[in-house]
């Protein structure tokens, strides 16, 4: 029997202009590994924001572990990594181990005071990570890979069960961002855990994921990459030629 | 005169302790607001509290007793900058030159209206920290542990939204709450402050240390420790050499604190060489 990680029956968001969503239904089950696509401005962030509660939602409904986004608590089951750029302010004073630090508050009551074993934690991550070596630098010193890495280990450092990526590669180079995706699917294969990806890259989907999320403001596909491929109904609407590049990037 | 007699000075002794206590706390909030670039948020509330202390003045309420009208009004101001900002869809920037234009208004009014204590309310625009009160030191000390507890408890949860809003609320972190507790902090900074280096100069006293630190730490501790070192010492330093020198000691402490920026920039800038070489 799947265990329902995120589910959303005919979600809705809009700002004054009108919606930048409309009617997307979909669940995602554990350990599934879903890649959301779609040109830009299709609205793919503002899913991932309004499952966060980060943007409201103007109609339908949206549950993440069973609970409804609006009220949603457990913030220690996810692990959340947005797009690096707009992350960043260079001049922030610290360290890799404090940045990473920052990822159990989600574990903690008020006050959140971090222990000896939480620190040990972090030391841990950053291992795993391969960022133990730089764990003293300033994090608005590192190159924009480095960076990535850090900010995946702060996502990862509370052990969560629902990792969401929100077009985390947007500014790394092909090599790093190979590796980097790499990383993400070792994590839900090794770790079962629950992976949604942003991302602007197909053959990502197609090598890493077993579903693909196509969006362009209402849901155009959810299901397996080589079913996306194969519908003659996505071949009809973005065209064949389209349809071919899109599953063949890979 | 040497550094015994100076010191045997009652007056000297009161400034150098409640100075010394509320440059620390303006030093570490300073760290958070210049991070999260409500850095003219003290300048705005200072503003305020020139409006406040007008009324307190109008009330016959002088000395410490002004403060049982400018804590409040501060207080309510500085959550007014938030509503501001969240729901009349302003960016900080304007929400803080509304709240301080409005505060200086009430200000200017009621000191033309009020006329005989024109020379009080001006003592406030450039303060003066060696007329500070018993009474004012008590209530310093008093406010400095009330700041410094709080700052402990909520210390992980403001690291967390200076770094990034949007991080901290997925992590769990009230983030609307916690920005409220901050600009309340720093709104009680203001008040005490005021007789410190006075309205003019408050701004300073928030930013510089702040931005001095944040051009040499290596980790935000850090970064804490080095402002609040850099406010505490420049209140020291100010006082010393305003008394020696005879000039106004609020703007002595902020050329100090200007000093110790120009000299942690030039610490960064041979860092940087001698590191490229």
């Amino acid at each position: 029997m799947p265990v329902e990680i995120v589910a959303t029956e005919r979600l809705a968001c809009g700002y004054r202009e009108g919606y930048v969503l409309e009617d997307i239904s979909f669940t995602v089950n554990a350990g599934d590994y879903v890649g959301i696509v779609g040109p830009n401005g299709s609205g793919k962030s503002t899913l991932v924001q309004a499952l966060l509660g980060l943007v409201p939602i103007s109609s339908g409904s949206a549950r993440l572990f069973g609970s409804r986004c609006d009220n949603f608590s457990q913030w220690g089951r996810i692990g959340y990594l947005p797009q690096s750029l707009h992350l960043l302010n260079p001049i922030f004073p610290a360290t890799v181990a404090e940045t990473v630090a920052l990822g159990l508050l989600s574990l903690k009551r008020f006050p959140r005071r971090l222990t000896r074993q939480d620190r040990e934690t972090v030391e841990t991550t950053l291992d795993v990570l391969g960022v133990y070596d730089i764990r003293s630098k300033l994090i608005g010193e590192l190159s924009g890979g480095q960076q990535q890495r850090v900010l995946l280990a702060r996502a990862l450092v509370n052990d969560p069960e629902l990792l969401i990526l929100d077009e985390p590669t947007a500014a790394l180079d092909p090599e790093t961002r190979e590796r980097f995706y790499h990383m993400i699917a070792d994590v839900n294969r090794s770790r079962g855990v629950t992976v949604l990806l942003v991302t602007h890259d197909t053959g990502v989907i197609g090598q890493h994921a077993s579903k693909m999320l196509y969006l362009d403001k209402r849901m155009l596909f959810y299901g397996g990459f080589d079913d996306f491929c194969h519908s003659p109904e996505m071949s009809s609407l973005f065209g064949e030629h389209s349809q071919h590049l899109m599953c063949h990037r890979h | 005169m040497n550094l015994i007699e100076i010191l045997s000075y009652g007056f000297i002794q009161r400034a150098l302790l409640a100075g010394t206590l509320i440059a620390v706390l303006c030093s570490v909030l300073g760290v958070f607001l210049v991070l999260r670039r409500l850095s003219l948020i003290g300048d705005g509330l200072a503003h305020v509290t020139f409006g406040s202390t007008a009324i307190a003045l109008a009330l016959q309420l002088y000395s410490a007793a002004s403060l049982l009208v400018s804590l409040p009004v501060v207080l309510l101001a500085s959550l007014g900058i938030l509503k501001l900002t969240e729901k009349a869809r302003l960016n900080g920037d304007a929400a803080i030159g509304i709240v301080s234009a409005v505060g200086i208004s009430i200000g200017i009014m009621l000191a033309s209206v009020g006329g005989g204590y024109n020379v009080d309310l001006l003592s406030y625009l450039f303060g003066n920290i060696l007329s500070i009160s018993y009474e004012e030191v008590i209530i310093a000390a008093g406010l400095f542990c009330v700041v410094m507890v709080l700052l402990w408890l909520f210390f992980h949860d403001l690291l967390a939204i200076s770094f990034n809003e949007e991080l901290a609320r997925v992590s769990g972190v009230r983030t609307n709450l916690i920005s409220a507790v901050l600009v309340m902090l720093t709104a009680l900074s203001v008040v005490l402050a005021m007789k410190l280096v006075g309205i003019m100069l408050i701004s300073s006293l928030l930013i510089l240390p702040a931005v001095s630190a944040l051009q040499l730490a290596r980790s935000f501790r850090a970064c804490i420790v080095l402002a609040a070192l850099q406010g505490g010492c420049s209140v020291v330093a100010g006082i010393f050499v305003s008394f020696l020198t005879n000039l106004p000691t609020s703007a002595m402490i902020v050329m100090i604190n200007l000093l110790f920026f120009c000299c942690s920039c030039g610490v960064r800038r041979l860092i940087t060489i001698r590191n490229i070489g």
